[in-house]
Protein backbone atom coordinates (compact mmCIF):
# COMPACT_ATOMS: atom_id res chain seq x y z
CA UNK A 1 0.00 0.00 0.00
CA UNK A 2 1.36 3.29 -0.63
CA UNK A 3 1.43 6.33 1.12
CA UNK A 4 3.00 9.88 0.91
CA UNK A 5 6.83 9.22 0.95
CA UNK A 6 6.15 6.11 2.20
CA UNK A 7 4.77 2.38 1.49
CA UNK A 8 3.31 -0.43 3.71
CA UNK A 9 3.40 -4.11 3.12
CA UNK A 10 1.70 -6.84 5.53
CA UNK A 11 0.69 -10.24 5.78
CA UNK A 12 -1.14 -12.81 7.95
CA UNK A 13 1.14 -15.51 9.46
CA UNK A 14 -0.64 -19.06 9.40
CA UNK A 15 0.31 -22.32 7.09
CA UNK A 16 -1.84 -24.83 6.26
CA UNK A 17 -2.96 -27.99 4.58
CA UNK A 18 -6.42 -27.33 3.25
CA UNK A 19 -8.15 -27.10 6.08
CA UNK A 20 -5.80 -28.36 8.93
CA UNK A 21 -3.13 -25.43 10.14
CA UNK A 22 -0.05 -26.60 10.70
CA UNK A 23 1.67 -23.37 12.03
CA UNK A 24 0.36 -19.91 13.35
CA UNK A 25 4.20 -18.44 13.08
CA UNK A 26 4.63 -18.43 8.98
CA UNK A 27 6.10 -15.21 8.11
CA UNK A 28 5.23 -14.61 3.89
CA UNK A 29 7.49 -11.13 3.82
CA UNK A 30 11.30 -10.76 3.49
CA UNK A 31 13.63 -8.01 2.97
CA UNK A 32 16.31 -7.66 0.25
CA UNK A 33 18.49 -4.72 1.16
CA UNK A 34 17.35 -1.33 2.86
CA UNK A 35 13.67 -1.05 1.49
CA UNK A 36 13.24 -3.66 -1.14
CA UNK A 37 10.23 -6.16 0.62
CA UNK A 38 9.35 -9.11 -1.01
CA UNK A 39 5.71 -10.74 0.26
CA UNK A 40 4.99 -14.04 -1.00
CA UNK A 41 1.87 -16.15 -1.11
CA UNK A 42 0.56 -19.94 -2.52
CA UNK A 43 2.46 -23.19 -2.62
CA UNK A 44 4.51 -22.82 1.06
CA UNK A 45 7.43 -25.59 -0.48
CA UNK A 46 8.16 -22.47 -3.23
CA UNK A 47 7.62 -19.68 -1.12
CA UNK A 48 10.69 -21.25 0.25
CA UNK A 49 12.03 -22.17 -2.26
CA UNK A 50 11.37 -18.33 -4.29
CA UNK A 51 12.40 -16.44 -1.03
CA UNK A 52 16.01 -18.58 -0.83
CA UNK A 53 16.38 -18.26 -4.36
CA UNK A 54 15.86 -14.12 -4.55
CA UNK A 55 17.96 -14.00 -1.19
CA UNK A 56 21.05 -15.50 -3.59
CA UNK A 57 20.09 -13.77 -6.57
CA UNK A 58 20.16 -10.53 -4.61
CA UNK A 59 23.65 -10.84 -2.25
CA UNK A 60 25.13 -11.84 -5.94
CA UNK A 61 23.37 -8.17 -6.99
CA UNK A 62 25.01 -6.78 -4.18
CA UNK A 63 28.39 -8.30 -4.75
CA UNK A 64 28.79 -7.69 -8.46
CA UNK A 65 27.14 -4.08 -8.27
CA UNK A 66 28.69 -2.70 -4.82
CA UNK A 67 25.46 -1.62 -4.37
CA UNK A 68 22.23 -2.55 -2.81
CA UNK A 69 18.90 -2.97 -5.44
CA UNK A 70 16.60 -1.04 -6.45
CA UNK A 71 12.82 -2.06 -5.92
CA UNK A 72 12.29 -1.25 -9.52
CA UNK A 73 15.37 -3.73 -10.52
CA UNK A 74 14.29 -6.24 -7.77
CA UNK A 75 10.79 -5.91 -9.83
CA UNK A 76 12.07 -7.12 -13.37
CA UNK A 77 14.68 -9.77 -11.49
CA UNK A 78 11.34 -10.90 -9.92
CA UNK A 79 9.78 -11.42 -13.91
CA UNK A 80 12.14 -12.63 -15.16
CA UNK A 81 13.22 -15.25 -12.86
CA UNK A 82 9.35 -16.62 -12.68
CA UNK A 83 9.16 -16.31 -16.48
CA UNK A 84 12.29 -18.60 -16.67
CA UNK A 85 9.79 -21.50 -15.43
CA UNK A 86 6.80 -20.40 -17.91
CA UNK A 87 6.19 -24.06 -18.25
CA UNK A 88 6.27 -25.78 -14.82
CA UNK A 89 5.86 -22.18 -12.62
CA UNK A 90 6.14 -21.63 -8.82
CA UNK A 91 2.66 -21.57 -7.51
CA UNK A 92 3.56 -17.89 -5.78
CA UNK A 93 1.94 -14.74 -6.41
CA UNK A 94 4.60 -12.15 -4.88
CA UNK A 95 4.12 -8.71 -4.12
CA UNK A 96 6.97 -5.85 -4.06
CA UNK A 97 7.24 -2.72 -1.79
CA UNK A 98 9.76 -0.37 -1.40
CA UNK A 99 11.33 3.24 -1.64
CA UNK A 100 13.75 4.34 -4.73
CA UNK A 101 16.95 5.08 -3.24
CA UNK A 102 17.36 8.12 -4.99
CA UNK A 103 14.06 9.56 -5.41
CA UNK A 104 12.32 8.03 -2.67
CA UNK A 105 9.98 7.59 -4.18
CA UNK A 106 7.53 4.72 -3.42
CA UNK A 107 7.20 1.59 -5.21
CA UNK A 108 4.69 -1.24 -5.26
CA UNK A 109 3.76 -3.97 -7.79
CA UNK A 110 2.34 -7.35 -7.98
CA UNK A 111 3.07 -10.44 -10.18
CA UNK A 112 1.26 -13.36 -11.12
CA UNK A 113 2.83 -16.80 -11.36
CA UNK A 114 4.67 -16.55 -14.45
CA UNK A 115 6.22 -12.97 -13.87
CA UNK A 116 3.34 -10.91 -15.29
CA UNK A 117 4.30 -7.29 -13.71
CA UNK A 118 0.99 -5.38 -12.29
CA UNK A 119 2.04 -1.67 -11.50
CA UNK A 120 -0.08 0.15 -8.74
CA UNK A 121 -0.30 3.85 -7.45
CA UNK A 122 -2.32 2.55 -4.83
CA UNK A 123 -2.05 -1.03 -3.44
CA UNK A 124 -2.05 -4.52 -4.41
CA UNK A 125 -3.11 -7.47 -3.12
CA UNK A 126 -2.30 -11.39 -3.33
CA UNK A 127 -3.42 -14.54 -1.57
CA UNK A 128 -6.89 -16.35 -0.98
CA UNK A 129 -8.46 -13.72 0.72
CA UNK A 130 -7.78 -11.66 -2.58
CA UNK A 131 -11.36 -10.33 -3.17
CA UNK A 132 -12.10 -9.73 0.72
CA UNK A 133 -8.99 -7.38 0.64
CA UNK A 134 -9.57 -5.85 -2.84
CA UNK A 135 -12.65 -4.63 -1.14
CA UNK A 136 -11.45 -3.56 2.32
CA UNK A 137 -8.60 -1.55 0.32
CA UNK A 138 -10.96 -0.23 -2.52
CA UNK A 139 -12.84 1.25 0.72
CA UNK A 140 -10.22 2.52 3.17
CA UNK A 141 -7.17 3.58 0.94
CA UNK A 142 -7.02 7.00 0.46
CA UNK A 143 -4.05 8.88 -1.50
CA UNK A 144 -1.34 10.51 0.33
CA UNK A 145 -1.41 8.57 3.60
CA UNK A 146 0.97 9.60 6.27
CA UNK A 147 3.07 6.56 7.81
CA UNK A 148 0.90 6.49 11.10
CA UNK A 149 -2.46 6.51 9.19
CA UNK A 150 -0.97 4.62 6.27
CA UNK A 151 -0.32 1.91 9.32
CA UNK A 152 -4.07 1.99 10.59
CA UNK A 153 -5.54 1.63 6.93
CA UNK A 154 -3.15 -1.88 5.88
CA UNK A 155 -3.52 -3.30 9.37
CA UNK A 156 -7.64 -2.14 9.81
CA UNK A 157 -8.13 -3.65 5.65
CA UNK A 158 -5.92 -7.00 6.06
CA UNK A 159 -7.72 -7.80 9.85
CA UNK A 160 -10.78 -7.67 8.17
CA UNK A 161 -10.38 -9.40 4.94
CA UNK A 162 -8.41 -12.25 6.98
CA UNK A 163 -11.38 -12.86 9.11
CA UNK A 164 -13.55 -13.11 6.30
CA UNK A 165 -11.52 -15.54 5.24
CA UNK A 166 -11.25 -18.94 6.96
CA UNK A 167 -7.38 -20.48 5.13
CA UNK A 168 -5.85 -17.19 6.38
CA UNK A 169 -4.89 -15.13 9.13
CA UNK A 170 -3.39 -16.02 12.87
CA UNK A 171 -2.08 -12.53 13.42
CA UNK A 172 0.26 -10.94 11.09
CA UNK A 173 3.28 -8.60 10.39
CA UNK A 174 2.97 -4.98 9.01
CA UNK A 175 6.03 -2.98 7.73
CA UNK A 176 6.15 0.46 7.39
CA UNK A 177 8.73 1.71 5.24
CA UNK A 178 10.43 5.37 5.32
CA UNK A 179 12.92 7.02 3.76
CA UNK A 180 15.48 6.34 6.67
CA UNK A 181 13.52 4.14 8.83
CA UNK A 182 11.66 0.62 8.89
CA UNK A 183 9.06 0.28 11.49
CA UNK A 184 7.95 -3.76 11.99
CA UNK A 185 5.05 -4.20 13.81
CA UNK A 186 3.62 -8.27 14.87
CA UNK A 187 -0.62 -7.49 15.23
CA UNK A 188 -1.96 -10.45 17.35
CA UNK A 189 -5.06 -10.61 15.54
CA UNK A 190 -7.75 -13.35 16.39
CA UNK A 191 -6.23 -16.62 17.20
CA UNK A 192 -9.17 -19.10 16.17
CA UNK B 1 -17.80 -30.94 -22.40
CA UNK B 2 -15.30 -30.90 -20.24
CA UNK B 3 -16.41 -29.86 -16.42
CA UNK B 4 -14.00 -28.76 -13.96
CA UNK B 5 -11.98 -31.00 -12.11
CA UNK B 6 -11.57 -33.54 -14.91
CA UNK B 7 -10.28 -33.99 -18.40
CA UNK B 8 -7.07 -32.07 -19.74
CA UNK B 9 -6.23 -30.49 -16.78
CA UNK B 10 -2.77 -28.88 -17.88
CA UNK B 11 -4.49 -26.56 -20.00
CA UNK B 12 -4.93 -24.55 -16.94
CA UNK B 13 -1.56 -24.40 -16.31
CA UNK B 14 -1.06 -23.00 -19.74
CA UNK B 15 -3.64 -20.37 -19.78
CA UNK B 16 -1.55 -17.32 -20.56
CA UNK B 17 -4.10 -15.26 -17.63
CA UNK B 18 -3.05 -17.43 -14.75
CA UNK B 19 -3.31 -14.55 -12.91
CA UNK B 20 -3.73 -14.89 -9.23
CA UNK B 21 -4.02 -17.88 -7.75
CA UNK B 22 -7.11 -19.28 -6.15
CA UNK B 23 -6.55 -22.64 -4.25
CA UNK B 24 -8.68 -24.06 -7.34
CA UNK B 25 -6.34 -22.73 -9.50
CA UNK B 26 -3.09 -24.42 -7.61
CA UNK B 27 -4.96 -27.78 -7.73
CA UNK B 28 -5.18 -27.87 -11.15
CA UNK B 29 -1.73 -26.77 -11.81
CA UNK B 30 -0.18 -29.22 -9.58
CA UNK B 31 -2.16 -31.70 -11.76
CA UNK B 32 -0.91 -30.48 -15.00
CA UNK B 33 3.03 -29.98 -13.78
CA UNK B 34 3.42 -32.90 -11.44
CA UNK B 35 1.25 -35.77 -12.05
CA UNK B 36 -0.29 -37.62 -9.29
CA UNK B 37 2.20 -36.75 -6.60
CA UNK B 38 0.29 -34.31 -5.94
CA UNK B 39 -3.49 -36.16 -5.96
CA UNK B 40 -2.12 -38.55 -2.76
CA UNK B 41 -4.37 -38.44 -0.27
CA UNK B 42 -4.17 -39.97 3.35
CA UNK B 43 -7.31 -42.65 3.09
CA UNK B 44 -5.35 -44.29 0.16
CA UNK B 45 -2.10 -44.49 1.08
CA UNK B 46 -0.93 -47.20 3.71
CA UNK B 47 1.32 -44.16 4.89
CA UNK B 48 -1.27 -42.54 6.15
CA UNK B 49 -1.86 -44.77 9.41
CA UNK B 50 2.00 -44.36 10.22
CA UNK B 51 2.25 -41.85 13.05
CA UNK B 52 5.09 -39.20 13.96
CA UNK B 53 5.09 -37.07 16.99
CA UNK B 54 6.94 -34.12 18.30
CA UNK B 55 7.42 -32.00 21.25
CA UNK B 56 9.61 -29.63 22.93
CA UNK B 57 10.08 -28.35 25.91
CA UNK B 58 12.68 -26.43 27.84
CA UNK B 59 15.77 -28.66 27.59
CA UNK B 60 14.74 -31.33 25.02
CA UNK B 61 12.79 -32.68 22.09
CA UNK B 62 10.63 -35.75 22.20
CA UNK B 63 10.72 -37.59 19.23
CA UNK B 64 7.62 -40.34 18.68
CA UNK B 65 7.07 -42.34 16.19
CA UNK B 66 5.04 -45.87 15.42
CA UNK B 67 6.26 -49.32 15.46
CA UNK B 68 3.96 -50.83 13.32
CA UNK B 69 5.41 -51.50 9.54
CA UNK B 70 2.94 -52.12 7.00
CA UNK B 71 1.71 -53.13 3.72
CA UNK B 72 -1.63 -52.33 2.08
CA UNK B 73 -3.83 -54.56 4.81
CA UNK B 74 -0.64 -56.11 6.35
CA UNK B 75 1.30 -55.34 9.20
CA UNK B 76 4.95 -56.97 8.07
CA UNK B 77 6.49 -56.16 12.00
CA UNK B 78 5.69 -54.33 14.60
CA UNK B 79 9.16 -53.41 16.07
CA UNK B 80 10.11 -50.97 13.23
CA UNK B 81 12.38 -48.15 14.22
CA UNK B 82 11.33 -44.75 12.16
CA UNK B 83 14.16 -42.40 13.39
CA UNK B 84 17.64 -42.28 11.84
CA UNK B 85 20.16 -40.01 14.16
CA UNK B 86 21.94 -37.70 12.25
CA UNK B 87 24.95 -36.37 14.45
CA UNK B 88 24.95 -36.18 18.27
CA UNK B 89 22.02 -33.88 18.54
CA UNK B 90 19.78 -34.29 15.89
CA UNK B 91 17.51 -36.62 15.32
CA UNK B 92 15.08 -37.84 12.38
CA UNK B 93 12.18 -39.10 12.48
CA UNK B 94 10.22 -40.39 8.65
CA UNK B 95 7.20 -41.73 7.05
CA UNK B 96 5.85 -41.96 3.73
CA UNK B 97 6.39 -44.25 0.78
CA UNK B 98 7.96 -47.84 1.46
CA UNK B 99 11.49 -47.66 -0.36
CA UNK B 100 11.50 -44.32 -0.60
CA UNK B 101 11.48 -43.04 3.34
CA UNK B 102 14.36 -45.28 4.20
CA UNK B 103 16.52 -44.87 1.25
CA UNK B 104 16.08 -40.74 1.79
CA UNK B 105 16.77 -40.57 5.30
CA UNK B 106 19.65 -42.60 5.13
CA UNK B 107 21.15 -40.79 2.09
CA UNK B 108 20.67 -37.43 4.58
CA UNK B 109 21.93 -39.23 7.43
CA UNK B 110 25.22 -40.48 5.25
CA UNK B 111 25.73 -36.82 4.53
CA UNK B 112 25.16 -35.37 7.89
CA UNK B 113 28.15 -37.84 8.94
CA UNK B 114 30.56 -37.09 6.15
CA UNK B 115 30.19 -33.07 7.15
CA UNK B 116 30.74 -34.43 10.92
CA UNK B 117 33.89 -35.98 9.58
CA UNK B 118 35.06 -33.55 6.84
CA UNK B 119 34.57 -30.60 9.03
CA UNK B 120 35.20 -31.77 12.60
CA UNK B 121 31.80 -29.75 13.76
CA UNK B 122 28.19 -30.61 13.85
CA UNK B 123 25.71 -29.24 11.46
CA UNK B 124 23.62 -26.99 13.68
CA UNK B 125 19.21 -29.00 13.77
CA UNK B 126 18.48 -25.78 11.49
CA UNK B 127 21.20 -25.87 9.48
CA UNK B 128 19.94 -30.16 8.82
CA UNK B 129 16.21 -28.89 8.28
CA UNK B 130 17.07 -26.42 5.61
CA UNK B 131 19.73 -29.21 3.88
CA UNK B 132 17.25 -31.10 4.06
CA UNK B 133 14.33 -29.35 2.70
CA UNK B 134 16.96 -28.34 -0.73
CA UNK B 135 17.01 -32.26 -1.06
CA UNK B 136 13.57 -32.33 -0.77
CA UNK B 137 12.36 -29.80 -3.46
CA UNK B 138 14.87 -30.67 -5.75
CA UNK B 139 13.24 -33.88 -5.46
CA UNK B 140 9.40 -32.68 -5.47
CA UNK B 141 10.34 -30.82 -8.98
CA UNK B 142 12.46 -34.69 -10.51
CA UNK B 143 10.87 -37.26 -12.80
CA UNK B 144 10.08 -39.16 -9.39
CA UNK B 145 9.91 -37.32 -6.35
CA UNK B 146 10.59 -38.58 -2.46
CA UNK B 147 7.12 -39.18 -1.12
CA UNK B 148 8.87 -38.64 2.66
CA UNK B 149 7.16 -37.01 5.57
CA UNK B 150 9.75 -35.78 7.92
CA UNK B 151 10.22 -34.60 11.58
CA UNK B 152 13.34 -33.19 12.57
CA UNK B 153 14.07 -32.63 16.27
CA UNK B 154 17.11 -31.06 18.13
CA UNK B 155 19.14 -29.63 20.50
CA UNK B 156 21.68 -26.59 19.59
CA UNK B 157 25.27 -27.97 20.46
CA UNK B 158 25.69 -24.34 21.47
CA UNK B 159 23.15 -22.41 22.82
CA UNK B 160 21.03 -25.51 24.09
CA UNK B 161 18.22 -24.29 22.73
CA UNK B 162 15.25 -27.30 21.84
CA UNK B 163 13.97 -26.97 18.11
CA UNK B 164 11.71 -29.19 16.00
CA UNK B 165 11.00 -29.26 12.37
CA UNK B 166 8.49 -30.17 10.37
CA UNK B 167 8.47 -31.29 6.50
CA UNK B 168 6.31 -32.83 4.84
CA UNK B 169 6.60 -34.15 1.29
CA UNK B 170 6.51 -31.10 -0.64
CA UNK B 171 9.39 -29.62 1.60
CA UNK B 172 7.41 -27.43 3.35
CA UNK B 173 9.55 -25.85 6.10
CA UNK B 174 8.15 -25.20 9.55
CA UNK B 175 10.11 -25.01 12.62
CA UNK B 176 7.26 -25.58 15.42
CA UNK B 177 6.94 -26.26 19.42
CA UNK B 178 5.02 -29.44 18.81
CA UNK B 179 4.37 -31.41 15.45
CA UNK B 180 2.53 -34.45 14.05
CA UNK B 181 1.96 -36.13 10.75
CA UNK B 182 -0.52 -38.14 9.34
CA UNK B 183 -4.12 -39.04 10.85
CA UNK B 184 -2.53 -38.20 14.08
CA UNK B 185 -2.37 -34.22 13.51
CA UNK B 186 -6.45 -34.46 13.32
CA UNK B 187 -5.80 -35.74 17.25
CA UNK B 188 -3.10 -34.30 18.43
CA UNK B 189 -2.79 -31.25 17.74
CA UNK B 190 -5.75 -29.90 19.16
CA UNK B 191 -4.37 -31.63 22.67
CA UNK B 192 -1.12 -30.54 22.11
CA UNK B 193 -2.83 -26.80 21.55
CA UNK B 194 -4.03 -26.85 25.33
CA UNK B 195 -1.76 -28.49 27.04
CA UNK B 196 1.82 -27.84 25.82
CA UNK B 197 3.77 -24.88 26.86
CA UNK B 198 7.60 -24.02 25.98
CA UNK B 199 8.81 -24.45 29.50
CA UNK B 200 7.83 -28.11 30.17
CA UNK B 201 10.28 -30.11 31.45
CA UNK B 202 10.93 -33.90 29.74
CA UNK B 203 8.52 -35.60 32.47
CA UNK B 204 5.90 -33.37 31.55
CA UNK B 205 6.71 -33.35 28.13
CA UNK B 206 6.36 -37.65 28.29
CA UNK B 207 3.14 -37.39 30.06
CA UNK B 208 1.91 -34.84 27.32
CA UNK B 209 3.21 -37.79 24.44
CA UNK B 210 1.41 -40.40 26.58
CA UNK B 211 -1.88 -38.27 26.18
CA UNK B 212 -1.42 -37.86 23.04
CA UNK B 213 -1.14 -41.20 22.19
CA UNK B 214 -3.72 -42.71 24.33
CA UNK B 215 -6.37 -40.72 22.10
CA UNK B 216 -4.73 -42.19 19.20
CA UNK B 217 -5.16 -45.89 20.66
CA UNK B 218 -8.95 -44.24 21.46
CA UNK B 219 -10.02 -43.02 17.80
CA UNK B 220 -7.14 -44.51 15.42
CA UNK B 221 -9.43 -47.09 13.33
CA UNK B 222 -5.93 -49.43 13.22
CA UNK B 223 -3.41 -50.59 15.84
CA UNK B 224 0.13 -48.66 15.17
CA UNK B 225 1.85 -51.37 17.27
CA UNK B 226 2.79 -48.64 20.32
CA UNK B 227 5.50 -46.26 19.40
CA UNK B 228 9.00 -45.56 19.42
CA UNK B 229 10.36 -42.97 21.92
CA UNK B 230 13.32 -41.30 21.75
CA UNK B 231 14.67 -37.45 23.22
CA UNK B 232 17.03 -35.17 22.38
CA UNK B 233 18.87 -33.27 25.12
CA UNK B 234 22.17 -31.72 25.34
CA UNK B 235 24.04 -35.23 26.34
CA UNK B 236 23.03 -36.70 23.25
CA UNK B 237 19.94 -38.77 22.02
CA UNK B 238 18.32 -41.29 24.78
CA UNK B 239 15.77 -44.24 24.22
CA UNK B 240 13.01 -43.52 26.47
CA UNK B 241 11.17 -46.35 27.81
CA UNK B 242 7.35 -46.26 26.59
CA UNK B 243 4.79 -48.56 28.08
CA UNK B 244 3.36 -50.05 24.84
CA UNK B 245 0.73 -52.85 26.42
CA UNK B 246 -1.10 -50.22 28.19
CA UNK B 247 -4.44 -50.80 27.24
CA UNK B 248 -6.74 -47.68 26.82
CA UNK B 249 -10.65 -47.85 27.33
CA UNK B 250 -12.63 -46.95 24.43
CA UNK B 251 -14.79 -43.89 24.62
Amino acid sequence: MVGKDCVAIACDLRLGLQALTVSNNFPKIFQYGDNVFLGLTGLATDLSTVSDLFRYKVNMYRLREERNIAPKTFANLVSSSLYEKRFGPYFVSPVVAGLDPKTSKPFICGFDSIGCIDFAADFIVSGTATDQLYGMCESLWEPNLAPEDLFETISQALMSAVDRDALSGWGAHVYIIEKDKVTKRLLKGRQD
Amino acid sequence: MVKVGEGNSRAATFQPHLGRLSPIEIYHARLGRLGKAWQRDLSSLSSGWEVLLGITGRDFTLIAASKAAMRGATILKASDDKTRQLNKHTLMAFMGEAGDTVQFAEYIQANAQLYSMRNETDLSPSALAHFVRGELASSLRSRKPYNVNLLLGGVDPITHKPSLYWLDYLATLAPLPYAAHGYAQYYCLSILDKHHHPDISLGQGIKLLTLCIDELKRRLPVDFKGMVVKAVTKDGIVDIEFDDDKVVKSA
